[in-house]
């Protein structure tokens, strides 16, 4: 029994948390029955880039080379994978947690008479019904839940497994599918995306800054260490509040949930809102003037100093060990 | 032009988050319960477009008796009226049915949810009852703005937005920074105890998942502190003892 597995694509590449998603199914299978994973991509991608699913655990990719579905719309995103899912007569369907994602799984999730469980944090168990473990509270908690329907869809938090690269070659099948015009019915008129950063939610490390940078104008220091560590830079709510930095950047229980092995907060406090966002990070470095900022109660690695010292000589200490 | 709100009832977002009976129920001893952060979002952006084009606001919660205090605050905030469905919410496909049902029955133009309930972050209910109606739905929306039958909207993406267009009736899954929370006036407040708060029994029974038990993450051990006068020793305990460098 295959289990599919749906990958996002952005500007023809595919996303770093897709080829986990596929790492996860590989491990599912394995775990199960030996099945196949088999992936679904959407838009206009590579075949070059399709055979890569391939190193993450994929044996076959079905491409659904229709420009109209570069564009994320929901419906026909939905409307698509469902189809693909009944063509290869899967019963469970694996993709990673993601603005899209979410929105997908949760109309597939009827469409396909499926349940589905949202945030997997780790493989579930299947010796004795179906169990999957999920984060809840916002990361504060987790839910072992039982899925009794026969169909289902996991949702997978980043880091959930690790990334798989051995994997041979994926052999490409090219399908066409009929999608109806109603799920065209939301059309996207402009995207405003930052092109060439590291996006947050994929990224291995993070570099946040709170209030106690000061300014925008001091947010090279957050860059120059977050460039040295090839890490994707977050911020507090305030400070995406007053636009110091775009609200996307915003970590926490009303912004970002990151999930990096390495999260350095420079100058946030740690309330409780934020923390809610990082607490899945593995690793946390707080650098706070602060020795009784709450962040540091969080924290595995501290500096208590001035982060317009520390930053700097940081940023220096990265480079001289590379 | 008649708007349904879905609102959810859930822990203060600065509760301490524990469980009693054997780790099958959340503890609320000392804990607030509050409208979830993005549905008091939708909430706040249904009463602007209220003012702005005379709709009705109706607000609906899936839960039991306990949530009224939340509904009747969403009341206090400038919703019309009230409706909750007596039931304890199972999971989100069983919450999805009852919006659904609910729906069907009113007509609503536009259905406006929060991003994700602060409990579960399914994420999902708005896309459950947008299939389940067959029609659109968008999130997380940022902003939404209505002109005739037409929906212009910006969506969340990851690294940036997007912007839309869709025609009404829609379900929307809101976030920040579409409105600003509204507080509710001492006026709000007394006209809340009379408006109409309607209780309905489910209209079906279907579930898709069940939780068997909760845990708590492993606690942190102390930090480890370095000096500033050393950040180089930062850089070779990340490397040689985190292994993350
Ligand atoms: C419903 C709700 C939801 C929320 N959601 C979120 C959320 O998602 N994300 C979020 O971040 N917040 C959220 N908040 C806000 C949260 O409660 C805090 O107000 C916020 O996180 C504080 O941001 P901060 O740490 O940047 O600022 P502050 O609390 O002002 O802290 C600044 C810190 O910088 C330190 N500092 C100052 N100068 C220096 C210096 N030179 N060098 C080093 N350190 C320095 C200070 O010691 C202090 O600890 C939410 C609040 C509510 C009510
Ligand atoms: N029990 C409930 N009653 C009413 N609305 C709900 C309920 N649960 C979830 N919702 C709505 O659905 C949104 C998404 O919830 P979820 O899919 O659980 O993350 C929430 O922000 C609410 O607007």
């Amino acid at each position: 029994m295959s289990i599919l597995v749906y990958i996002e694509q952005a500007e023809g590449s595919i996303k770093k948390t897709s080829l986990e998603a596929v790492s996860f199914a590989r491990a599912l299978a394995d775990k199960t029955n030996g099945g196949e994973v088999v992936a679904v991509a959407l838009g206009t991608v590579s075949e070059a880039e399709l055979s890569h699913v391939g190193a993450a655990g994929a044996s076959k990719v079905f491409h659904v080379e229709d420009s109209k579905l570069d564009a994320g719309v929901i419906q026909a995103h939905a409307e698509a994978v469902a189809q693909v899912y009944q063509k290869v007569g899967s019963k469970t369907l694996v993709m990673a947690k993601s603005s899209l994602g979410d929105a997908v799984a949760a109309r597939l999730a009827i469409k396909l008479d499926a349940a589905l469980v949202s945030n997997v944090v780790e493989l579930p168990e299947t010796d004795n019904g179906y169990t999957v473990k999920r984060s809840i509270y916002t990361g504060k908690a987790f839910a072992q839940t039982s899925v009794t329907k026969e169909h289902k869809i996991l949702a997978i938090r980043k880091n959930a497994v690790d990334l798989k690269t051995d994997g041979a070659k994926a052999s490409v099948e090219k399908v066409s599918l009929q999608i109806p015009d109603t799920n065209f019915a939301t059309k996207i008129t402009s995207t405003d995306k930052a092109t060439g950063e590291i996006l947050l939610p994929e990224a291995d490390i993070v570099v946040s800054g709170g209030r106690g940078m000061k300014g925008p104008e001091n947010w090279g220091m957050i860059e120059d260490l977050a460039k040295e560590l090839g890490a994707a830079t977050g911020c507090s709510k305030p400070v995406s509040d007053i636009g110091w930095r775009p609200h996307h950047e915003h970590v926490g229980q009303t912004g970002v949930k990151v999930a990096p092995t390495l999260y350095i907060a420079v100058g946030i406090s740690g309330a409780i809102q934020h923390l809610a966002g990082v607490n899945s990070s593995k690793f946390i470095v707080v650098i706070n003037k602060d020795p009784e900022a709450p962040f540091f109660k969080a924290a595995d690695y501290g500096i208590v100093g001035d982060a317009f010292e520390v930053l700097p000589k940081l940023t220096e200490a990265v480079k001289a060990i590379k | 032009m008649k708007i349904l709100i879905c609102i959810t009832h859930v822990p203060d977002t600065t509760s301490k988050i524990q469980f009693t009976d054997n780790n099958t129920k959340l503890d609320k001893n000392g804990v607030q319960f509050i409208i979830g952060p993005y549905d008091d979002y939708a909430l706040a952006r249904a009463v602007e477009l209220k003012e702005q084009l005379n709709a009705t606001l109706t607000v609906l919660n899936v839960g039991e008796a306990e949530t009224e205090p939340t509904l009747r605050k969403a009341l206090a905030i400038g919703a019309d009226d009230a409706i909750r469905v007596n039931a304890f919410p199972k999971d989100s496909q069983f919450v999805a049915e009852q919006i659904a049902a609910i729906a069907k029955q009113n007509n609503y133009d536009l259905i406006m949810m929060g991003r994700e309930s602060i409990d579960f972050n399914g994420g999902m209910v708005h896309g459950m009852v947008g299939e389940l109606l067959g029609i659109p739905s968008i999130s997380p929306v940022m902003k939404l703005e209505i002109e005739g039958d037409k929906v212009k909207m910006a969506r969340e993406i990851e690294g940036g937005k997007e912007y839309l267009e869709a025609k009404l009736p829609l379900v929307a899954g809101c976030q920040e920074p579409i409105a600003e929370w509204k507080i509710p006036n001492m006026r709000g407040i007394m006209s809340a105890r009379t408006k109409p708060l309607t209780v309905v029994e489910p209209a079906s029974q279907n579930v898709a998942t069940e939780v068997i038990n909760f845990q708590l993450p492993p606690a942190k051990g102390t930090v480890k502190l370095v000096d500033k006068d050393n950040v180089a020793e930062l850089v070779r305990l990340l490397k040689n003892e985190a292994k993350v460098l």
